[in-house]
């Protein structure tokens, strides 16, 4: 009954044939969501959304009815009046009474929405060009989400997959009945994390911490986006939400945990050349690709080249500062905090040995621990 | 002040100089009019273009015609043109024409000021559309340049940007500046402030408005230009600068703009529904009311643009309510409107047509801007295609339809000819149809949840953006010809007379001239009753 109505003010809201269309899928309304607060926020919605129905209505009816009339070529002839002090004292102050009884359950709503005391869990949601970074603060756990469309479907080089854009890497994994804060912040510049399904949507400010919460009732996968212009990358960093069981979640952290202790036993491992251009190769296509291109000769001269950058060939030194650090007024960001010490030399391995670098370069391989010793180096 | 008076011909020995130099250096209002409706135009086809460029790339999911980097280039000069460069300098023009014609005064009061705030204007964007030549592209951070995208993570060509946008501010302060002026000094004798034509007053509260967020805007540009350049860190996090400062600032200025881009629309519009239901405007007082209520309230809703930043919720209910109460003087001009139609004796010529259609579509217009003031619900519309449907309705059948019917409307009157009705009527159907095939489709797409600014999107929003871009490019042809219709009238035409419209010698100064008018309007001061 509920969506019926829904259709009916959907088609009544405008006279054009293709909201016809559109009321009969719903799917181009605003979800309803799970979380009780997305419910009431629906409500709200609709609530809006049916007052101005009924205004459109009578306004709009009055004036075409006016037109039809009072028109000319029926021979109507204009009265002489403009103005009329009760009537317009008359409805403005049913526009008043009307605006005072929406603004009540909107502020109820709003209070419900507001609230940043602790959760039982606590997330740390940091916004990347194009990335999400999740931290799970309890438990030290981290990680970084990637759009996992492949860019050959971007490109229409092969048929779009069902969740074209929607789909990540590494999904964030919260229990459900469980309420989760999350702390949403930027690294470079500002993001907007976004849920529709939760009604979550909080923008991610560079040196601000924003509060966000929800409980999810129902397992299941949520998909959302950023809403706030990053860069070019913007329409290509959805977040995905996968809400699971209490127990489901706990054997995530534990895995987790497990893979974070393996990932820091690897820096002290002795690596090939092979394995560090593997590790390299791969890591640089997930987080390098988007500005210094799969060839290596980035988008100038915003981005620069790795191929034949005399950097990259012949300054191991300076091109691990510039991977840990960045560079100051640039997009090249710093890795150093977020990534592993062998992710970073792989990396820098690779870059040194692909495309026509190895053959024109010095070649050097750096290993995890010069990464370590540079990091000591700075600690001093 | 002008005291001339003569009692011989004026318009025998000086009439307009001949060639180029009759516009470069030309102090009269109704040249510089000219001057400014042909810029607006050129502007509106090339900020139209951009919109194209940007339909044509979301006509289907995926990267087919252009890259992300270039499109967002697209949406940021689209934006920043069409704000810029096609509404305010639209509105400028006729204010040019028409604020002398309607108070009775020979031309403007400062002219040679006239003539500098126009040519500011191509300069302007002459260096930001160059940008777009540059090798690292133009502006890429959308109309409202948040730092700190548009500071540390900006192309170098920000500088352009930044100067150009200091060019067109000083452009809208001399311009604004030299409309006071005209309005206080130089009305007819008997005009009193609430005897003023409603558009002499809408653009008295617009030019106010200019002069107060210009200087703002001005301020954040600059604070932008030494954070890029002199190493401070205003909207920096890591030197201690606030990123939201930013929006505080843009938006203070910002929105007092949006109603900057409305206010003279809602003159001209008053001024047609009076004209063609034959019957004076209903609550003459109460518009005027209704309009500096609506500017007063412009600086205090601007953190309505900034509801998902973080704000307090004591602040978050504050720009709730604030913003809900400027439903109130916007609802009672429409109730006046209808009011004024109600009991006329109605025709409806193209420049009625338009204006009806400014009516019910701003209205749909600010029905969902009322949905977007209510701040949990906004927190699923921010930043999707339900904004962009938003502002596109108040903007484009409200804005632009404003300036085409005034255009209709005073046509005749400039040129002497009437313009073609067929045609005209034509115009205005495939308009209000294709305008309505573009952006009513956005708000389901942003209620589904597209986000806005987005080159390439999910698979579910296919289907209407392909109707969406259907419809842009139908818009965009229209447009041609309305381009058609403005030369062929000023070509040839039947003659017109000097009231044009039935009855309208009395509802103003402008319609007591010939058609084409003088060329200095009024020579001898008219007495207003």
């Amino acid at each position: 009954m509920k969506k019926l109505v829904t259709k009916l003010v959907l088609v009544m809201f405008s006279t054009l044939p293709f909201v016809i269309y559109s009321a009969e899928n719903s799917d181009y309304n605003m979800p309803v969501g799970v979380t009780e607060v997305s419910q009431s926020i629906f409500g709200l919605h609709m609530l809006i959304f049916w007052v101005c129905v009924v205004i459109g209505v009578i306004v709009f009816g009055i004036m075409f009815w006016s037109m039809w009339k009072y028109r000319k070529s029926k021979g109507a002839v204009a009265a002489d009046f403009d103005d009329n002090f009760w009537l317009e004292i008359g409805w403005t102050v049913a526009a008043t009474a009307v605006l005072i009884w929406m603004a009540v359950p909107s502020t109820q709503v709003m209070v419900q929405a507001y609230d940043d005391a602790e959760g039982e869990i606590n997330i740390l949601v940091t916004g990347h060009q194009w990335k999400w970074h999740y931290e799970y603060m309890e438990d030290e756990v981290s990680f970084f989400s990637n759009l996992s469309t492949s860019q050959e479907q971007i490109d229409n080089k092969i048929p779009k997959g069902e969740f074209y854009l929607l789909e990540v890497d590494e999904p964030l994994v919260i229990p459900i009945n469980t309420r989760v804060r999350f702390l949403i912040t930027g690294n470079d510049v500002i993001h907007s994390w976004w849920v529709p399904d939760f009604a979550v949507k909080q923008d991610a400010v560079p040196g601000f911490i924003n509060t966000a919460w929800t409980n999810v009732p129902e397992t299941g996968i949520y998909r959302g986006a950023c809403t706030e212009l990053c860069g070019i990358k913007h329409a290509f960093m959805p977040v995905v939400v996968r809400a699971v069981e209490m127990e489901e979640y706990d054997a995530f952290i534990a895995e987790k945990m497990v893979l974070a202790e393996a990932e820091r036993m690897l820096t002290s491992k002795e690596w090939t050349k092979e394995e560090l251009m593997e590790r390299g190769e791969s890591f640089y296509m997930t987080n390098c690709v988007a500005c210094h291109q799969a060839n290596g000769k980035g988008i100038p001269p915003v981005f620069p080249a790795l191929e034949g950058s005399e950097v990259v060939l012949s300054d191991s030194a300076k091109q691990i500062e510039i991977l840990m650090d960045g560079i100051q007024g640039s997009a090249m960001q710093a890795f150093g905090d977020s990534y592993s010490e062998v992710d970073i030399a792989a990396v820098i391995t690779y870059t040194r040995q692909a495309w026509s670098n190895g053959k024109n370069g010095d070649g050097a391989i750096v290993t995890p621990k010069d990464i370590v010793d540079y990091k000591n180096k700075i600690d001093l | 002040m002008s005291t001339v008076v003569e009692t011989h011909d004026h318009d025998g020995h000086h009439g307009p100089a001949k060639g180029l130099t009759r516009w470069l250096f030309t102090t009269n209002h109704k040249d510089i009019g000219t001057l400014y409706l042909w810029f607006s135009c050129l502007m509106l086809f090339i900020g139209g273009g951009m919109a194209m460029v940007i339909r044509a790339e979301l006509f289907q999911p995926g990267l087919q015609i252009v890259q992300p980097e270039f499109f967002n280039q697209m949406t940021t000069n689209h934006g920043l043109i069409m704000v810029f460069g096609v509404i305010m300098p639209a509105f400028v023009g006729l204010a040019n024409w028409m604020i002398p014609m309607q108070i009775g005064a020979p031309d403007m009061a400062l002219p040679r000021l006239n003539n500098l705030s126009f040519w500011l204007l191509p300069m302007a964007f002459g260096i930001l559309l160059s940008t777009l030549f540059m090798p690292e592209g133009g502006p890429n951070f959308g109309w409202t340049f948040y730092a700190p995208l548009s500071t540390t993570y900006a192309p170098s060509t920000v500088n352009f940007f930044i100067f150009s946008v200091h060019v067109m501010g000083v452009s809208s302060i001399l311009g604004s500046i030299n409309i006071i002026t005209t309005i206080f000094n130089m009305r007819a004798p008997g005009m009193a402030l609430m005897k003023m034509p409603l558009f002499v007053w809408s653009w008295l509260i617009t030019a106010y408005l200019l002069i107060a967020v210009m200087p703002v805007l001005a301020g954040v540009v600059t604070m932008m230009l030494m954070d890029i350049n002199f190493g401070t860190s205003f909207f920096n996090a890591a030197g201690g600068g606030d990123p939201v400062l930013f929006q505080h600032v843009f938006w203070f200025f910002g929105h007092p703009e949006v109603y900057i881009m409305i206010l003279p629309a809602f003159g001209i519009v008053s001024h047609i529904i009076e004209t063609f239901s034959r019957k004076p405007i209903f609550g003459y007082s109460s518009m005027v009311y209704a309009m500096a209520s609506i500017a007063i309230l412009s600086f205090v809703v601007w953190a309505h643009h900034m509801f998902t930043v973080g704000m307090p919720l004591a602040g978050e209910l504050f720009f709730m309510y604030s913003t809900m109460l400027i439903a109130i003087p916007t609802g009672v001009k429409v109730f006046n409107w209808v009011a004024t139609m109600f009991r006329g004796s109605l025709t409806f010529e193209t420049p009625m047509l338009f204006s009806i259609g400014f009516v019910t579509l701003f209205t749909i217009g600010g029905f969902s801007g009322l949905m977007l003031a209510i701040v949990p619900a906004d927190f699923q519309y921010h930043d999707t295609y339900f904004v962009v449907a938003h502002f596109h309705y108040v903007l484009v059948p409200g804005a632009l339809f404003g300036i085409m019917a005034g255009v209709y409307y005073w046509l005749p009157k400039w040129t002497g000819n009437m313009y073609d009705e067929t045609l005209g009527k034509l115009h205005f159907w495939l308009t209000f149809i294709s305008v309505n095939v573009t952006f009513f489709p956005m708000h389901f797409v942003g209620l589904a949840g597209m986000p806005r600014r987005y080159p390439d999107y999910a698979l579910q929003f296919a289907d209407f953006n392909a109707m969406i871009s259907v419809g842009a490019f139908m818009f965009g042809i229209t447009q041609l010809l309305f381009l058609f219709i403005v030369i062929k009238t000023i070509r040839s035409g039947k003659q017109a007379k000097p009231e044009v419209w039935e009855g309208a010698g009395d509802l103003g100064l402008e319609w007591t001239l010939s058609s084409p008018p003088p060329y200095h309007s009024f020579t001898v001061q008219p007495q207003v009753k």
